[in-house]
């Protein structure tokens, strides 16, 4: 794993630009994929709407890029935090909704953002707005240096989110959060406060959400409404990614980003009948093997990537 | 007058709203589902009427004697052979096969039909009005509404008054217990998503003739739908037009006040109703 994690962080020194690019996309996807298995794999927080927090991210990285200058990569701590304040009282009100009704709540919520985007004239309105060259430069001068801090900002990120989620994952409130989604009413039994729990996760997921969304759209140079907060871009494809790896494990969004990738450079000729192949697919997948790629692999050699299963030792005494 | 009229309109609009909300509706209390495709199967059912239209030169009201056989026998089907797979207490299976079928019938109906906005043709009924003291009313919004009601009606009547009712109840309290009773579970459960895609068949012919569709729009329409069943409160079909209306009206207050708050009115009446009153405003009392 260190080694993978050398090759990575010098990749700016090896790979060609398109290649940059692309490992970038890898890992802004997989933070996203990892992101939303915590909230709906662990946390049974299934939204629809994380599109919310990407193009919200984007929007303020853009705003706050336009209106100071600083460099973009030094906003992103602030467009974090900003995520996870919004996300209070968003979170207070559609918890109010339950199952299926919480995931389409989320998506109003997409709606509302979206809508609300579209009106602000000085961000372009419904048309969207490009970063100008001057904040463009500021991130730095020339184009492949500019392209190797985007690329290293994407693997800090994700790697803080890796981090995160282990660490959370083998703390007392990760063991909770699993209990809830076990079984919410045995948990409650036992003295866990599940309201506080998912309001937690639900709120540093959207915070983490917003920074992976300021660095999409720091590399793609400009914004509009429908792409901020497109469903199919930011929830639909990551819920796929996700459902087909294996939801609940913290192998499977990794088997799904690279099935997805692969696929996507193999029949993105397609267009619609490739995403229409995603859904198929996850559909198959959801019916035969709820527990995804990994969870065939695991169940059939026991093999764990990430060591988070507690097993009871007994001492020969 | 301008706000009489957008009121107006909007009470009218409602109907069609509580339209795209009852179907909704009637699945979740039969069996808990929540259909994410449910508003791109208001949009197949549009371009079906599309289809039957043009190759038949129907009316597109005459066109859902067509229309609703064939959404509730594809009702039946999917709910046969598809959903009732994923039914169990885990709500991410039917959650996420609905929602992949939402991709693969709006990437399916993009590829039938090309991304170009459609329209059917009511030919006079368009345009016809009654004048109604200084204000026109529209035939076909009106017409809209008034079936809205039947339908809603219609759907009371069969849950508490026909042997299918006492199923789909039964089967709501407790499937286990309706099994042993001797209801077959996936039948009922089947013959209500044929139910909800019949009344899915009106919205989506309605949807058609008021306004120009496309494959993207299904989204849009299960949003609205759903606002309407949580405005109005879970379980109950009543409350539901009453959501739809509430719904309406506020997006006519909205796009009167500008073009571009449509929308943003109705959702943030939405999310004012869900702060002051989460069962909605007329919740069913439980049973």
């Amino acid at each position: 794993m260190a080694c993978t994690l050398i090759i990575l962080a010098t990749a700016p020194l090896w790979a060609g630009r398109s290649d940059l690019r692309f490992l970038s996309e890898v890992f802004l996807y997989l933070g996203l994929a990892y992101l939303w298995n915590v909230l709906a794999g662990y946390a049974g927080l299934v939204s629809v709407g994380q599109q919310a927090y990407v193009g919200f991210g984007g929007y303020l990285l853009f705003a706050l890029a336009m209106n100071i200058s600083i460099t973009p990569i030094a906003l992103l701590p602030v467009v974090g935090l900003a995520g996870m304040l919004i996300a209070v009282p968003i979170a207070s009100l559609i918890f109010r909704l339950h199952g299926a009704y919480f995931a389409i709540g989320t998506w109003v919520i997409a709606e509302v953002f979206r809508l609300s985007a579209a009106q602000i004239s000085s961000l372009g309105g419904g048309s969207g707005t490009s970063l100008p060259v001057s904040v463009v430069k500021s991130i730095a001068a020339s184009r492949s240096d500019r392209e190797s801090f985007s690329y290293w900002a994407a693997l800090v990120v994700l790697l803080l989110i890796i981090g995160l989620m282990f660490l959370f994952l083998r703390s007392r409130t990760g063991l909770a959060m699993t209990a809830i989604r076990d079984n919410e009413l045995a948990a409650e039994s036992l003295g866990i406060n599940i309201w506080r729990t998912k309001f937690m996760v639900y709120v540093i997921t959207a915070g983490l959400t917003s920074m992976l969304g300021a660095l999409i759209f720091m590399q793609k140079l400009r914004i509009s409404p429908d792409a901020a907060f497109s469903v199919n871009d930011w929830t639909a494809f990551v819920i796929f990614i996700v459902v087909i790896g294996g939801i609940g494990t913290l192998e499977g969004p990794i088997i799904g980003t690279l099935l997805y990738f692969l696929l996507r450079e193999t029949l993105a000729d397609l267009g619609t009948a490739y995403l229409m192949i995603l859904g198929a697919t996850a559909i198959l997948i959801m019916l035969l093997a709820p527990k995804g790629i990994w969870g065939l692999v695991n169940a059939r050699f026991g093999i764990e990537l990430f060591p988070m299963t507690r097993r009871v030792i007994f001492n020969k005494d | 007058m301008v706000w009489v009229n957008a009121i107006i309109q909007g009470v009218l609009i409602g109907g069609l709203y509580a339209l795209f909300a009852a179907g909704l509706s009637l699945i979740f209390g039969v069996m808990r589902l929540v259909n994410i495709a449910h508003g791109d199967l208001i949009v197949l059912a549009a371009f079906l009427g599309l289809v039957v239209t043009t190759t038949l030169g129907f009316h597109p009201l005459t066109a859902l004697v067509i229309v609703i056989p064939v959404m509730a026998i594809l009702g039946y089907v999917l709910q046969y052979v598809l959903l009732n797979r994923t039914m169990g207490s885990d709500i991410l299976p039917p959650l996420l096969v609905t929602f992949g079928l939402s991709v693969i019938l709006q990437n399916g109906l993009l590829e039938a039909f090309s991304a170009d906005p459609q329209k059917l043709n009511a030919g006079a009924l368009e345009t016809a009005s009654l004048p109604m003291g200084s204000l026109n009313i529209g035939l076909l919004p009106l017409l809209m509404f008034v079936v809205a009601v039947c339908v809603i009606a219609g759907l009371q009547w069969i849950f508490y008054n026909t042997a299918l009712g006492r199923a789909f109840r039964a089967t709501s309290d407790n499937a286990e217990i309706a099994q042993l009773m001797g209801l077959n579970k996936n039948h009922v459960f089947s013959m209500a998503m044929a139910l909800s895609l019949a009344v899915v068949a009106i919205a989506g012919i309605f949807l058609g003739t008021r306004t120009s569709f496309d494959p993207a729009g299904g989204p849009a329409r299960l949003i609205f739908g759903f606002e309407a069943v949580i405005i109005g409160g879970l379980g109950n079909l009543w409350g539901t037009l009453i959501g739809g209306i509430i719904l309406g009206v506020a997006q006519g207050i909205g796009a009167q006040i500008h073009p571009g708050w449509q929308q943003l009115a109705g959702h943030c009446a939405f999310l004012l109703v869900l702060a002051i009153r989460p069962t909605g405003l007329f919740p069913k009392v439980s049973h």
